[in-house]
């Protein structure tokens, strides 16, 4: 009888659990709806609101008033602003985001060829970023107002306060130029372009996946000056948090009772401080991800690096708008995206966020 | 009870370096450590967190400590290496602290930190260290070990935090245990419990136990001798039993501002508090 009750309350238990995980999936969709709705909203806005004509940027300055009114209508610009909405979300829901006028290519076709490569960018800087960054951090911070903490604090403010376009070119003088350590501009050489066949669209995976690590070695010496770059600044902003969070996790009582037991020191810092300061860690290798993920303008106009940051800024500089507002669109899908990960993350990291 | 010495202190003093000037925490405190359990009274500020300290070398980074001894067994404490303070933390001397809530780390079971203590200072493989783990918190009354080893620190209770601490520290069997107010962030009627746990196992095992508390009827029915502190000084030192007869007008003071039960009392008398006293 016993065994009954306790597999009854069991399973209620299970079904509570089950209905909790169900409640919490429908929020989490419900929210990244209403975000997204107001993401196309204001994206949708911005676009109409720009002093940008994308008929005249269609049809040209010297077309006529006749051609130029059809081209309004055909492009809906004649409607009302909120019916135009309705079009355009319901496009943008079947993944239409137009044409563009600059590639004549659909947008969404321009964006999978571009975001991969602002992806792989963004992804190797974050993983260097955090992998110098948090033990920059925490050694800072163990020997707290002593040289090492020093040292990481001048090269983290010069890391803030030096131009990316100056680094990026200086980087190319010495190192591609000079020393030849490292490719040039490109995602690979000019030779290498028309052999590889874009499965993911991401040149490091590709190349493994073709099994030529000809390929893949020329991909790495093409990536890793910019990533390097775009990784120095987010070292910066990830070794300064670090340090500010291990600081202030190192006087917590915990701490003491670890000292107390005899751990040893490493153990403390690695362990049990580190434990605690990923926590709200997440957050800032997220957000930093993020960023660097929306595409780094200046970074990808040096390296000639054919990313989401140098599609938008020449669709916007040649008035293509469905071009720009796709962009906008993803690099908000992604900005949502990375908060849900990190998220997900936090309550890994955190008991106590699980509830 | 043996008489055999375990610690001996003379003359200890602690003195922080802060902008404001060096603050002596600590003057002049001398005792014995036998098999025993010995008290340590006083207000906030007096001194009595950091002599625990001090004995197991924790003492903040810009705290200076001067001794004429210290001497743990055939060991100097004055001047330990860091390698050999961490054979004789946990593993030989070890403390309790106050509050469980911010003294056992968040993010690790609780299984995870009782069985690192055990682990630290006896070769034990992993099953062993499980079941270690779980005797001691069945020892210290705790009815479901398996639900509370698996647990994070959030999800049991103060009450239960502070056996869980208990258990943690007592694991690796040290000779000497501090319990910096143990109860003073529990409740009430948890405080007991605790404390009888804590007495319990101290008795068992044959420990030493050095309990410091602001609580004089606490550390008198736990206790063994006590040791009224002032200011960074002893002012007196007496058998607990006799604490009625105490000399020292700040013990004296001390238990006449404690309201008693057939409380004739209009007014509880205030504490009074000379300048001769931290001089002693």
């Amino acid at each position: 009888m016993f065994a009954v009750t306790r597999k009854a309350s069991d399973g209620r238990k299970r079904a509570r659990l089950f209905s909790r995980t169900g409640a919490s999936l429908v929020r989490i969709v419900f929210s990244l709806l209403i975000t997204f709705i107001g993401l196309l909203l204001v994206t949708f806005l911005i676009g109409r609101v720009l002093p940008i004509d994308p008929v005249l940027a269609a049809v040209g300055d010297h077309a006529s008033e006749q051609v130029y009114q059809r081209v309004k209508e055909e492009m809906g610009l004649n409607l009302p602003l909120w019916q135009q909405f309705f079009v355009y979300i319901s496009n943008v829901v079947q993944g239409d985001f137009g044409t563009s006028v600059l590639t004549s290519n659909p947008v969404l076709e321009d964006i999978k060829r571009v975001f991969p490569a602002t992806l792989e960018l963004a992804t190797l800087a974050t993983i260097i970023g955090v992998f110098l960054g948090v033990p920059a951090g925490v050694f800072a911070a163990i020997n707290k107002g002593k040289w090492p903490d020093h040292i990481v604090r001048i090269i983290g403010l010069a890391g803030y306060s030096m131009p990316i376009f100056w680094l990026g070119l200086m980087g190319l003088l010495v190192f591609y130029l000079k020393l030849d350590w490292v490719a040039g501009p490109g995602r690979l050489d000019a030779f290498y372009v028309d052999f590889i066949e874009p499965t993911t669209g991401l040149m490091l995976v590709d190349t493994l996946i073709e099994g030529d690590m000809d390929l893949f070695w020329n991909a790495v010496s093409h990536i890793i000056l910019p990533a390097s770059i775009l990784a120095y600044f987010s070292l910066a902003y990830i070794a300064r948090m670090t340090r500010s969070f291990m600081l202030e996790q190192l006087s917590q009582e915990y701490i003491l009772t670890a000292r107390v037991k005899g751990i040893s020191e490493t153990r403390i810092i690695w362990r049990h401080a580190l434990g605690n300061v990923m926590v709200p860690l997440v957050t800032v290798i997220a957000l930093s991800y993020a960023n660097l993920l929306e595409g780094s303008v200046l970074t990808e106009i040096i390296f000639a690096w054919p990313g989401l940051g140098l599609y938008i800024t020449n669709s916007l500089l040649n008035a293509d708008m469905n071009a720009v507002l796709g962009g906008t669109v993803v690099v908000g899908a992604v900005f949502i995206g990375v908060n849900m990960l990190s998220d997900v993350l936090y309550r890994l990291l955190d008991p106590r966020a699980r509830r | 009870m043996t008489n055999e010495t375990l610690l001996s202190v003379k003359n200890l003093a602690i003195t922080f370096s802060t902008s404001k000037g060096p603050v002596h925490a600590v003057r002049g405190v001398s005792f014995d450590l036998g098999r025993e359990r010995l008290g340590i009274v006083g207000e906030s500020g007096s001194g009595k967190s950091q002599t625990g300290r001090a004995i197991l070398g924790l003492t903040a980074a810009n705290g200076k400590i001067t001794a004429d001894q210290m001497q743990f067994h055939d060991l100097d404490l004055r001047n330990l290496s860091k390698r050999d303070w961490r054979k004789v933390r946990g593993a030989r001397i070890s403390m309790i602290m106050q509050d469980p809530k911010y003294s056992l780390n968040p993010v690790m079971t609780i299984g995870d930190q009782i069985i690192e203590a055990y682990r630290e200072h006896h070769k034990v493989n992993a099953t062993e260290a499980k079941r270690g783990a779980l005797d001691m918190l069945a020892a210290v009354k705790i009815r479901d070990p398996e639900r509370v080893f698996n647990s994070y620190p959030h999800e049991v209770s103060g009450g239960m935090g502070q056996r869980v601490m208990i258990a943690m520290m007592l694991i690796p069997d040290p000779e000497i245990l501090i319990a910096d107010e143990p109860t003073s962030a529990l409740d009430v009627t948890v405080q007991l419990q605790v404390m009888a746990i804590l007495d319990d196992l101290v008795r068992e095992r044959g420990m030493a136990l050095v309990f410091i508390s602001h609580d004089l009827h606490l550390v008198s029915s736990f206790c063994d001798r006590v040791l009224v502190m002032y200011q960074g000084h002893v002012v007196e030192e007496i058998r607990a039993s006799e604490l009625d007869q105490a000399k020292h007008p700040y013990t004296q003071g001390l238990l006449n501002c404690l309201p008693k039960m057939d409380g004739n009392h209009a007014e509880l008398p205030v504490l009074t508090r000379e300048a001769s006293w931290a001089e002693a």
